[in-house]
C-alpha cells in the first residue's frame, strides 16, 4: 500500500492572512494528500513539536510578515536536533528571490512566491517526499 | 493493505500487553458542534488535576481523492503546546475496517506509553466513527441546539452509545430546550446498567460546564470500574477488533483468487443476459455450505 503523504501547514509570525495557506492546503488535500492545518500565530516550537506528533512529511510554512529569514532555518534547526532532518520544509509568501536562495542553500526546500499554480507545488511535494523516502 | 496491517498487527503484540492503564474517552457530535473546542478544555481541566492526555482526533478522508484536511489542532492550540498533551489527527481513509483498525491501535499506542486519559474525536455520522466512539470507555456525545432537535440525534444513533450529553454552546437560543429533549428521551430509553447518562450544558468559549462534564465523566468511570464490567467491554471491544481484522483479511484472500474474479465476470454477463438469477450469481462464487447453518 502507498503510504499518504502527510503535509503539515503552518502560519507562524504575527499577520493573519492565511488565504494563501488554506489554497494550498485545499490543493493538497485534491491531490490525495493528508494536511493537518494548524492555524494562525504558530511558533517554530509549536510547529515542530505538531510536526512529530503528526509524523508529517513535509512541513509548509505560509509567511507574508517579512519573518521568513529567522522562521525557516529556526523550524530547520529544531527539526534536526529532534533527529528529524528527513522532514521537507517548503512554504510560501512574499519572500525576495535573493532571500529564496539563501534559504534553499540552507537545507530549505523549494519556497514559492505569489501567484504559484498549486500543481507545480503539487508536483514538487510528491516528486520530493517520493525521493526522501526511496534513500 | 494487507501487509501494512499485518505490520500493524505486529506492533499491537507487544503494545497490548501494556494497555490498560489509560481511561478511554470518545466523542463524538455532529459536524460544527464545537467538538474539537470543548475538548481541548476537558483535556486543559484534566492537565490541571495533574493528568497526562493523548488525543486522537479524526476527520473524514474524501472518497474522491483520498486526501483529508485535518483541523482539529486548529482548535487545540493550547492543548497542543502543552508538553504533557499528544495530538494525531488522523483521516478516515475510507477503507473498510480501516478506520476503526487504524484508530485504536492509535489509541492503544497512546495507552501504552502511559497517558493517564486518551480521547477520540470523530464526526458522529456513519457507523464506522460511532463504532470507533462507542470502543471507548466512556462515550460523550456532544450537541448543539443548531443540530436539530432530539429527533435528529436519535435518527443519527447518538442517544444510544452516548454515556454523557453535552449541550455545548448552551449561550445560544434553544438550549434549555434540546437539553429537556434529550432528558425526555434519555427517560424512556432502558436504563443501561444502573447507569443514567447525565445532560450538561457546556460552553467551551465562556468555559461553563467543563469541570462538570469532567466530574462526569468520572463518575462514569468509577462506576464502570465497579463489579468487572469494564473487563468485560474491554473484552468486548477486543472480540469486534479481531472480528474485523479477520473478515477484512478473509475479504482480501478471498477476492485474490483469479479464478473466482474470472468467474465474477462471467456470472455477470449471465445475469446482463438475462441468462441467470441474482442469487445464483452470487451462489457461484460461494463455497458450499456443509450444514446450511449460518454462524
Amino acid at each position: 500500500m502507498d503510504r499518504k503523504i502527510r503535509v503539515l501547514v503552518a502560519k507562524p509570525g504575527l499577520d493573519g492572512h492565511d488565504r494563501g495557506a488554506r489554497v494550498v492546503a485545499a490543493a493538497l488535500k485534491d491531490a490525495g494528500m493528508e494536511v493537518i492545518y494548524t492555524g494562525l500565530h504558530q511558533t517554530p516550537e509549536m510547529i515542530v513539536e505538531a510536526a512529530l506528533q503528526e509524523d508529517a512529511d513535509v512541513v509548509a510554512l505560509s509567511i507574508l510578515s517579512g519573518s521568513h529569514m529567522s522562521h525557516f532555518p529556526r523550524v530547520k534547526e529544531l527539526l534536526d536536533a529532534a533527529g528529524a532532518a528527513d522532514v521537507l520544509i517548503t512554504g510560501g509568501g512574499i519572500i525576495p528571490e535573493e532571500d529564496m536562495k539563501t534559504l534553499e542553500a540552507g537545507g530549505i526546500g523549494r519556497l514559492f512566491g505569489p501567484g504559484t499554480d498549486t500543481r507545480e507545488v503539487v508536483k514538487y511535494i510528491r516528486e520530493e517526499v517520493e525521493a526522501r523516502r526511496g534513500r | 493493505m494487507e501487509n501494512a496491517a499485518q505490520a500493524r498487527s505486529a506492533i499491537l503484540d507487544a503494545v497490548i500487553p501494556r494497555t490498560g492503564g489509560a481511561w478511554r474517552v470518545g466523542l463524538t457530535g455532529p459536524p460544527g458542534a464545537g467538538k474539537s473546542s470543548l475538548l481541548e478544555e476537558i483535556v486543559l481541566a484534566y492537565r490541571g488535576r495533574g493528568k497526562t492526555v493523548g488525543v486522537a482526533a479524526v476527520d473524514p478522508t474524501s472518497p474522491f481523492t483520498g486526501g483529508a484536511l485535518l483541523g482539529d489542532r486548529i482548535r487545540m492550540a493550547r492543548a497542543g503546546a502543552d508538553a504533557g498533551v499528544f495530538i494525531r489527527s488522523l483521516g478516515s481513509r475510507g477503507s473498510r475496517g480501516g478506520l476503526s483498525a487504524q484508530t485504536e491501535a492509535v489509541l492503544d499506542l497512546l495507552d501504552a506509553f502511559g497517558k493517564d486519559l486518551v480521547f477520540v474525536e470523530t464526526l458522529g455520522v456513519g457507523q464506522m466513527e460511532l463504532d470507533v466512539a462507542e470502543s471507548a470507555y466512556t462515550t460523550v456525545v456532544v450537541l448543539v441546539p443548531e443540530s436539530g432537535d432530539g429527533i435528529q440525534a436519535m435518527k443519527a444513533g447518538l442517544m444510544e452509545i452516548g454515556d454523557i450529553f453535552l449541550v455545548n454552546k448552551c449561550d445560544h437560543e434553544g438550549a434549555g430546550a434540546l437539553e429537556m429533549e434529550l432528558r425526555a428521551a434519555l427517560e424512556l430509553g432502558a436504563e443501561r446498567e444502573g447507569w443514567r447518562p447525565p445532560v450538561i450544558q457546556t460552553s467551551a468559549i465562556e468555559g461553563r460546564g467543563i469541570e462538570e462534564a469532567v466530574e462526569a465523566i468520572e463518575s462514569h468511570r468509577a462506576h464502570l470500574s465497579a463489579d468487572g464490567r469494564l473487563s468485560e467491554l474491554r473484552r468486548r471491544v477486543l472480540e469486534r477488533r479481531i472480528r474485523a481484522e479477520v473478515d477484512e483479511r478473509a475479504r482480501q484472500v478471498f477476492w485474490r483468487d483469479p479464478e473466482r474474479r474470472a468467474r465474477l465476470e462471467e456470472g455477470l454477463a449471465k445475469l446482463l443476459a438475462g441468462s441467470l438469477g441474482f442469487e445464483e450469481s452470487v451462489r457461484a462464487l460461494l463455497p458450499e455450505e456443509p450444514g446450511g447453518e449460518d454462524s
